[in-house]
């Protein structure tokens, strides 16, 4: 598999906010690929620097106080954090080769321009198209999502629009602009369960169309067992766990992922069973330990574990399975 | 089964409100949130309301609490219709039957301290007390609730938001409330923290003898915590059962579709599982399809479901059903 050409390949990615509480280390040394077609899930908790690494790819951090102090990420053999953030090129990556579809499309869709302007204008920022091309191409992408009477639609402002709508008009964004790779970050969170399996079928019948690569950022683990062809978890800053999704659903090996599974509701489970949580909260990234940052809350955690430093991936299994823990743990799969 | 335990029995109830009006303001249209609702909760249960956005259920909610005075149909808490009271004659009925919301920053004061707010609760009834002990129950509150008491000082901004929900909680039970209706209380949390949540209801269930209206749209989470379901489409009831029946033996195709819809964990299962998509989004109520209100989205829609609606029957065993394909 190494002889293949990865579509995105980030390699020790920091980014750090500074703050009055001092430094805080949101990405922290965080490596990852995805590949031509490949649906990569990147899971965690809120403020665990999912989508902050997101966003440090498509170099829309705030500076000050965000800061990407180093590494590189290569899309096409080229590496994009050397651009610039205003520069020409980087605006050609951003919409042209990635887009980016967030959690509330309310807030990433302007209220007061109807869908239609922001369509075309985003279709002739990227390509040469005459307005009224721009307009037919629109009309096309709101089609391909799968939006009943595109011509009428693109007349309406967002807020005519219910929630699954408007996260439809945001993939048809990236469709329009024939992307090749969509970063979606929690695409279905405000959504209900019915409209979230709309949108991510969506997804995947877009992948499957326009032959982009898709990655899901999201805190729900039951979506991308579905949904997912590899996952990283990420804890505190660093990915913890990575792994295919059979590899890291059946044979979890970080006590973080298997705690995130077993929190997860089970339709099957029996009544009023206690669920399983990880006690405690995330840690402070101002003020990470030199240990595992999961150490705290880790139900498994040894005397050894307070005396190493914090775990670097180690191999666990086959297919790129990799883990970052001291302990060697295996949940016994029924 | 016997009468007294039912602790909240609603018949027949009916939210409408008025969406278009002629010009002198009499209303022509109607929005029926809420159609014809019939269901009752046993005292130190947990009965869930699920459905997608726009279903009806917090409207429902709403209803119950008299947020809202229904349209129509009768709102029996231990017996007593409260639908038509006033809001003097509501008061002693306030104090028994609270809310947590889903949203819990948007719910809380951000100028107010973690203590003035479960304090305010607390000094609600107007009831003349000691200071030390309005400071000692502002603590048993914080603590049954698993929050540190020494928080007291801090502000909602300064909170995760599972911290945040569990305040939310602490306020609610500050007037030792009988009935809770939560609305969405988990849907805003991550996983993890859902979890916790979760237990902590059911925990505070089994201390307190607490009797929740539980409000969601994930199955998982209802399933789990509730006695009771109720799936809700378009202002009714289309499925009502155990709990347990709800994974076993689903019968309406709108329920079947809402599990369906549920991702889950397991990956076998998952790879295997078929899954059907709804197409399209609910109709507007105000534009309520004919006959059966899901026909519409209903891949085994016949005539007569275009025509006439099913009513709720006993499909046995406690298990209610409105479907014609039954």
């Amino acid at each position: 598999m190494a002889e293949k050409k990865h579509l995105l390949e980030v390699n020790h990615l920091k980014t750090s906010f500074y703050t009055d509480s001092g430094e805080v280390k949101a990405v922290n040394d965080v490596s990852y690929y995805i590949d031509e077609q490949e649906i990569v899930a990147v899971v965690g908790e809120s403020g665990c620097g999912k989508s902050v690494t997101q966003m440090s790819v498509m170099q829309l951090i705030q500076s000050p106080p965000g800061k990407i102090l180093g590494g590189e990420a290569i899309l096409e053999g080229r590496d994009i954090l050397k651009f610039r953030a205003t520069s020409k090129e980087m605006r050609a990556v951003r919409g042209e080769k990635i887009s980016m579809i967030f959690q509330e499309p309310m807030t990433s869709l302007n209220p007061v321009i109807t869908v239609g302007k922001q369509l075309t204008e985003v279709i002739r920022t990227h390509k040469k198209v005459s307005r009224k091309e721009a307009w037919q191409m629109g009309v096309d992408a709101l089609a391909n999502v799968g939006i009943p009477e595109p011509e009428a639609r693109m007349k309406n402002y967002p807020f005519e629009m219910s929630g699954g709508m408007r996260q439809r008009v945001m993939i048809a964004v990236a469709v329009a602009c024939n992307s090749r790779l969509i970063i979606a970050d929690e695409p279905t969170t405000a959504l209900d369960v019915t409209t979230q399996a709309q949108v991510m079928e969506l997804l995947l019948d877009v992948v499957d169309k326009m032959k982009t690569s898709l990655i899901v950022v999201t805190h729900n683990l039951g979506l991308v067992t579905r949904y997912a062809d590899r996952i990283y978890v990420m804890y505190a800053g660093r990915i913890i766990e990575s792994g295919t999704t059979e590899d890291l659903i059946t044979k979890p090996c970080h006590p973080y992922t298997i705690g995130l599974l077993n929190a997860v509701p089970k339709l099957d489970a029996n009544e009023h069973e206690q669920l399983t949580t990880i006690e405690g909260a995330p840690p402070d990234l101002a003020n990470l330990p030199d240990t595992c940052a999961f150490l705290p809350r880790c139900p498994y955690a040894a005397e050894s574990c307070r005396k190493l430093p914090c775990p670097e991936l180690q191999q666990v299994g086959e297919h790129g399975h990799f883990s970052a823990c001291h302990l060697k743990i295996r949940r016994e799969d029924t | 089964m016997s009468e007294p335990n039912i602790l909240l029995k609603v018949e027949n109830l009916k939210m409408h409100f008025p969406a278009e009006s002629t010009w002198f303001g009499k209303p022509t249209r109607f929005v029926k949130a809420v159609d014809g609702l019939d269901f009752q909760i046993e005292a130190g249960k947990t009965f869930g309301l699920v459905g997608e956005s726009g279903c009806g259920k917090t409207t429902a909610g709403k209803c119950v609490l008299r947020i809202f005075e229904p349209t129509e149909g009768k709102i029996y808490y231990q017996g007593t219709d409260i639908s038509r009271l006033t809001d003097s004659q509501l008061k002693p009925y306030r104090r028994n039957i609270q809310l947590i919301f889903q949203d819990p920053y948007g719910s809380l004061d951000p100028r107010q301290s973690v203590g003035s707010i479960v304090r305010e609760a607390v000094l609600a009834d107007g009831k003349k007390r000691l200071d030390l002990d309005v400071k000692a129950r502002v603590e048993e509150l914080l603590t049954l609730v698993e929050l540190d008491p020494s928080m007291a000082g801090r502000y909602p901004h300064e909170m995760s938001g599972g911290q945040r929900q569990r305040l939310g909680i602490a306020r609610a039970l500050a007037c030792d409330p009988k009935l809770i209706v939560c609305d969405e209380p988990v849907s805003a949390l991550d996983v993890s923290i859902q979890a916790q949540i979760i237990n902590l209801f059911e925990s505070l269930q089994k201390k307190l003898g607490l009797t929740y209206l539980f409000i969601a749209h994930d199955l998982a989470v209802v399933r789990h915590i509730a006695d009771t379901v109720a799936v809700m489409y378009l202002g009714h009831i289309v499925e009502m059962m155990d709990a347990g029946e709800l994974y076993a033996n689903p019968m309406h195709p709108y329920t079947k579709a809402l599990l369906s819809a549920v991702p889950i964990t397991d990956y076998y299962t998952e790879q295997k599982r078929s899954r059907i998509v709804l197409e399209g989004e609910v109709p507007s109520p105000i534009h309520a399809p004919s006959g059966c209100p899901f026909h519409p989205r209903c891949q085994f829609a016949t005539e007569l479901c275009k025509t006439q609606a099913p009513s709720l029957k006993d499909q046995g065993g406690n298990h209610l059903a409105a479907c014609h394909n039954l």
